[in-house]
């Protein structure tokens, strides 16, 4: 059962094309990777997604939610951590979690229940207290992870999210993320450049320069292509024109 | 949404504000130092050159230090309005405001709890200000006290309604310093803060003409009618006027793609 459907989605800056008409589903529960390069459009996808920029045309249902006619649901089934961190680095990790909360109107006990059990997920309740600028990169993105899930979304969308982590680190928020569709049966968006990141059974949207390149699984992206891995794959399916490639 | 979530969410905007406001001590410091300067400093030799006839609200001669109080009441608040839609740009460019855009609660009216609860927290920066003019004569009756909230609430969503709406044309956070420049002092200076409107047109009289029709005037007569428990309905109608207005186009030119594209490379391509 598809949870998210992306529908013929097209969207332009000034004087420049971002994405050429759009279309792929998620299925409920998955770990599906939105893979291409710098400049592919994935930014941009997720700023339509989250109801950051204004959908010019197509559409974007989420749990049979349209973004055009009911945003208002559809954004409180989406959990976000964009690629730059949006913490406020003078307030607490809880009061961080805590205004989050607020925003999407819960009660001042059902947040402070989510908050403890969200942070004890990421393991981040002892610094739950902490100023969010005392924390390293990779916690900063725990408590990212731990703020998008606090009003419990079907959805988790995570924007380059491993950006600027070390490998250690960026392994192990990847496995994290994939704990939570195996455990919560929460639906993920990955996006990312970066290909060891993506498993071979994984769903796999790859994109350049505003469309899609493919949209099958890690192991039929490559059969598709005739490449031996995604790597090649990935190379073949972007080589034309610019872009940057990903990084194996 | 019902109400009781709509309330929620104002409540967490005006926590978060507040917090950074206690965070921020040198921006209380500051806001104090700026009007205080002028009422101690400006207005002590000012006072033997501007010489003040009796004007409403008040019932006889006043000291300059009387008269420039209401002024600087309004100088805390236009600062503080402008440092919040500062904060917006800042916000913006760092992305936490897409954290409050994300919210399933309609836009304007998390931009309107905004608005509110900045000024809620300039509240407590004007009526420290307020007890410390005491020490310098400024005793305005004890009910003025209490009529002056409304009008200091008013003008400070007015105001910040005015930065809100300039700060959604402004891409990146360098060029707000500029559009400060440009808003914030014209806006005082050419206004009754400092001296009388008659004063201003013995001198110019299309100056005059500016003055009278800047907003931030009758924010200030607003709040020296208040004062005095006393109302003035011209102003008290332009200020809430001005409040709808900017509010509404505020939100109606609200667009944070803007900062994004202003991020990209020649300000016309991908975030």
């Amino acid at each position: 059962m598809s949870l998210v459907e992306v529908d013929q989605l097209s969207h332009f800056y000034p004087g420049k094309q971002a994405l050429n008409e759009v279309s792929f589903r998620i299925e409920q529960g998955r770990f599906h990777a939105l893979l291409g390069p710098n400049g592919a459009g994935k930014t941009t996808l997720f700023s339509l997604i989250s109801r950051l920029f204004k959908v010019q045309q197509g559409d974007i249902r989420v749990n049979g939610h349209s973004l055009k006619n009911a945003p208002s649901a559809l954004l409180a089934e989406i959990g976000m951590v964009f690629q730059q961190s949006t913490l406020d680095m003078d307030l607490s990790v809880e009061q961080n979690l805590d205004y989050h909360g607020c925003l999407h109107g819960m009660s001042g006990k059902l947040r402070k229940q989510r908050i403890e059990e969200e942070l004890r997920r990421v393991d981040m309740l002892d610094a739950r207290k902490q100023k969010v600028r005392a924390l390293n990169g990779g916690h900063r993105r725990r408590v990212e992870i731990a703020r998008a899930l606090v009003h419990q979304p079907s959805l988790l969308l995570l924007d380059e999210a491993t950006v600027g982590l070390d490998p250690q680190t960026r392994a192990g928020l990847n496995q994290h993320v994939r704990s939570l569709c195996e455990e919560q049966g929460v639906t993920v968006l990955w996006s990312t450049h970066l290909i060891e990141e993506i498993h071979p059974h994984d769903p796999v949207t790859l994109m350049h320069q505003g469309c899609v390149q493919a949209n099958a699984s890690a192991e039929q992206v490559c059969q598709q292509a005739g490449t031996d891995t995604l790597v090649d794959a990935f190379a073949l399916l972007t080589a034309s024109k610019s872009g940057q490639g990903a990084k194996p | 949404m019902t109400p009781a979530n709509y309330l929620i969410a104002f409540n967490g905007v005006l926590k978060r504000e507040a917090l950074r406001f206690v965070h921020q001590r040198t921006r209380f410091f500051s806001s104090m130092v700026r009007p205080l300067l002028w009422l101690v400093v400006f207005a002590a030799g000012f006072r033997a050159a501007l010489g003040i006839s009796i004007i409403e609200p008040y019932d006889t001669y006043i000291t300059y230090e009387v008269y420039i109080a209401p002024g600087l009441i309004s100088m805390i608040l236009l600062f503080n309005a402008m440092q919040s839609s500062l904060s917006m740009v800042y916000d913006r460019e760092m992305g936490s405001m897409r954290i409050l855009l994300m919210s399933p609660l309609p836009r304007w009216y998390l931009l309107l709890s905004k608005l509110a609860a900045s000024t809620i927290v300039a509240i407590p920066q004007v009526y420290a200000f307020l007890a410390i003019a005491w020490w310098f004569d400024v005793q305005p009756p004890w009910v003025g006290f209490l009529w002056a909230l409304p009008a200091v609430i008013l003008t400070g969503v007015m105001l910040g309604a005015i930065g809100l709406f300039i700060s959604s044309f402004i891409r990146q956070l360098e060029n707000f310093a500029g559009v400060m420049n440009f808003v914030i002092f014209p806006m005082f200076f050419m206004s009754s803060a400092l001296y009388p409107l008659w004063k201003m047109q013995e001198s110019s009289e299309w100056l005059y003409w500016l003055c009278s029709v800047n907003p931030f005037t009758f924010g200030v007569e607003l709040i020296r009618f208040a004062l005095y428990g006393k109302l003035n309905g011209e102003a008290l109608a332009v200020v809430s006027g001005c409040l709808v207005l900017f509010t509404t186009l505020a939100v109606l030119v609200f667009n944070p793609e803007r900062g994004a594209i202003g991020k990209a490379p020649g300000g016309k391509g991908k975030p």
